[in-house]
């Protein structure tokens, strides 16, 4: 499918989605008495829209699916879901201002979303403060849950995934040193780069070079030849898919020869296409790897791959886990009311996702396992997991 | 050494893109005292310009570049005809205004008309190459953009110094009203400055995007600020200034990270420290390193 026809695709959506909810055959008998309204918040302009487009697909799918299944039952009635689809064209500003927008004026019981840190931070705050649920399924800084009891998440944490990164580096290549290189202006890269060092520095290996940019760069050479001259034996960068070929490539340009790995924004399909052979055979640690998806994962990449044409990627993933998360609470709460929403969000204490299982702590963080994925010949690959201490239980 | 020569050929060709981008802006500042804002935004369409032309059309890196210099060139003189023409008798304000507004313009529409997904060059358009000169690597793509850059530079500087019509424009910018009484077409001459200063921007973009291949619509934005402060530094008017102040900036943009860090300065404060030393030129020389006062009558 070409692009233009996938961004087409995506604008009708959109439009289909703010509209309303697109009809589904057996909607016709299932004799709604109201409307759940649920915002959604993606990126769907601006640097990564790749990431806006996952979150609209799965969203819209986990909606069908459920209104096909007559919606959401609350006191023995059926209740239609509806989303309200906003875009946060992945500027912090403006996740504030549609989260208020969402909460405000589209009266929703809750929002999915935002996807990247740098948005969910900040829009969470919002949520928290006017009281209204927020899942963000693909936020992995601590920040946009801390200490905010109205704010969850489908996606596990930076301090978890620092020492998987760091732990693979040891593994895999036996690194005794390592550099880092990552935005300084960006929540999730800066939080998880100072989680990798740390969690490498605890497990004996050296941080030779800890370099910084800002958002919007383009040339890295500058740092890439001072991490180059202290000579790590791997290079840590947790950008997004925008910016990793740029990284790549240039450090190679510049004569790196070392492995180079990732995190989970590195993995958006988009990354491939853009990078080419330079990154082929590059790791990076991600939320799912649809090679070893369990029954429930399997159900949900054969339909969103007969609906869209292609396999759906991490953050599609997270977004139709957050959804079923939300009307798995709504229905247990059996109100629309947002605090007991809220209440039965925090309630769910093991939950079969896309994703695999996952637990949650008391700040309403998933507690998960990750998985390593090598891009070979164009593909994302499954290569490895690593689990929490513990986890999952028997 | 090694450290310092690979810093100094990455600043290099950092600078080389700035400067031609940034001879945009002081051209056509110098003709018509008016700062284009759109040229960031020309910038970008012009690396788009070569999106349609390696991919859509096929075209190997030469043609790409021609066509997409020629395509920016004329799209630059028409958007002068049309948008900025008019308000030549307007205060400049309104003409300021109205170049923010054809950027916005560019940059929503590209977006309305290819989507937001970024976009790169076919990796065959300029097949990388890396040559490993004793510890420092340097790649086809560096030769290339500085090289380039120079040609085209060499090649401005020979239209605006020994042709007639560079001296027309030297003379234009020298005195609007007198100079057309002589019998030269003001009218050409503008459309002849917006013709070589976008299509430059144009090889700047296409040469951009093959060294930086992730291409969106609001890639002009940085870009253009950056090439406006270069043009300002250098002194905005002058297309030596505009050269010297484009690889200042790249200089300056790629040594502050190197060795910021001997004196303390970790790459975080790049910006700031880069924009503090630019800003200490102009607090020296308010009208830039190569630039002449001009006396406003009133």
């Amino acid at each position: 499918m070409s692009k233009r026809f996938m961004s087409l695709g995506l604008i009708l959506v959109v439009v289909a989605a703010t509209l309303g909810s697109l009809p589904v055959a057996a909607q016709e008998d299932c004799d709604f008495v109201g409307e759940v309204v649920i915002g959604v918040i993606g990126p769907l302009t601006g640097d990564i829209p790749k990431v806006g487009q996952s979150t609209v697909e799965a969203a819209q799918m986990a909606v069908d699916e459920v209104n096909a299944e007559c919606g959401l039952q609350i006191d023995g009635e059926n209740y239609e879901v509806v989303i309200v689809v906003e875009d946060d064209e992945s500027k912090a500003e403006s996740a504030v201002a549609v989260a208020t927008r969402l909460i405000v004026e589209e009266n929703v019981v809750a929002i999915i979303g935002p996807q990247a840190s740098k948005q969910a931070v900040p829009a969470g705050q919002v949520a928290n403060d006017r009281e209204t649920p927020m899942i963000s399924p693909w936020s992995t800084n601590p920040a946009t849950t801390k200490d905010r009891p109205w704010v969850f998440r489908a996606a596990f944490l930076d301090p978890f995934q620092g020492p998987v990164v760091a732990g693979f580096a040891a593994k895999e290549f036996g690194a005794k040193t390592a550099a880092v290189l990552y935005d300084v202006a960006s929540d999730y890269p800066k939080g998880l780069a100072e989680n990798f060092r740390d969690a490498a520095l605890a497990s004996g290996i050296d941080i030779v070079a800890f370099e910084s940019f800002t958002t919007g760069d383009t040339d890295f050479s500058s740092q890439l030849t001072n991490i180059i001259a202290a000579k790590p034996d791997v290079l840590f960068t947790p950008q997004y898919y925008n910016e990793v070929p740029l990284i790549v490539q240039q450090a190679r340009e510049l004569g790196f020869q070392n492995p180079i790995v990732g995190s989970d924004s590195w993995g958006t399909p988009d990354l491939i296409d853009l990078c080419g052979d330079a990154c082929n055979g590059l790791f990076f640690s991600t939320h799912y790897a649809p090679d070893i998806a369990t029954e429930v994962g399997q159900k949900f990449i054969a339909a969103y791959e007969e609906r869209y044409g292609f396999k759906p990627d991490d953050v599609a993933a997270l977004t139709y886990d957050a959804f079923q998360l939300l009307f798995t609470a709504i229905e247990s709460a059996n109100s629309l009311e947002r605090a007991d929403i809220r209440d039965a969000l925090a309630s769910i204490e093991l939950f079969e996702g896309v994703t695999g299982q996952m637990s949650f702590d008391e700040q309403g963080d998933p507690i998960k396992c990750a998985v390593i994925i090598q891009i070979k010949d164009g593909a994302f690959t499954y290569y490895d997991s690593a689990c929490p201490a513990g986890f999952p239980p028997e | 050494m090694e450290f310092f020569v690979q810093q100094f050929l990455n600043a290099l060709q950092l600078g080389s893109l700035y400067a031609l981008i940034a001879l945009g802006y002081s051209m056509v500042y110098g003709v018509l005292l008016l700062i284009n804002f759109a040229h960031g935004d020309i910038f970008m369409m012009g690396a788009f310009f070569g999106v349609f032309g390696s991919i859509t059309l096929g075209l190997p890196f030469v043609p790409t570049l021609l066509l997409s210099m020629i395509l920016t060139g004329l799209l630059g003189v028409t958007i002068e005809r049309v948008a900025y023409k008019p308000l030549r008798q307007a205060s400049r304000l309104s003409v300021v205004i109205t170049a923010l507004g054809v950027g916005l313009l560019l940059e929503n529409g590209l977006l309305a008309l290819t989507g937001a997904n970024p976009r790169s060059y076919p990796q065959d358009l300029v097949t990388t190459k890396v040559y490993d000169l004793g510890g420092v690597s340097i790649s086809n793509v560096k030769i290339i953009i500085i090289v380039l850059a120079a040609l085209l530079f060499a090649g401005l500087y020979t239209i605006v110094q020994r042709t007639k019509w560079g001296m027309a424009m030297r003379a234009i910018s020298y005195d609007k009203f007198a100079v057309p009484l002589m019998g030269v077409s003001q009218d050409q001459v503008i459309s002849l400055t917006f013709l070589l200063g976008t299509s430059l921007a144009a090889a700047g973009g296409i040469l951009w995007g093959v060294a930086f291949p992730v291409l969106n619509p609001y890639m002009g934005l940085r870009v253009g600020w950056k090439a406006f402060i270069a043009a300002v530094v250098g002194g905005i008017g002058d297309i030596r200034g505009a050269a010297v102040g484009g690889l200042l900036l790249g200089f300056i943009e790629i040594f502050v990270p190197a060795y910021g860090k001997s004196i303390g300065i970790s790459s975080t404060w790049r910006d700031p420290v880069a924009f503090g030393l630019l800003l200490i030129i102009l607090v020296v020389r308010p009208t830039g390193l190569f630039g002449v006062a001009r006396r406003q009558k009133v």
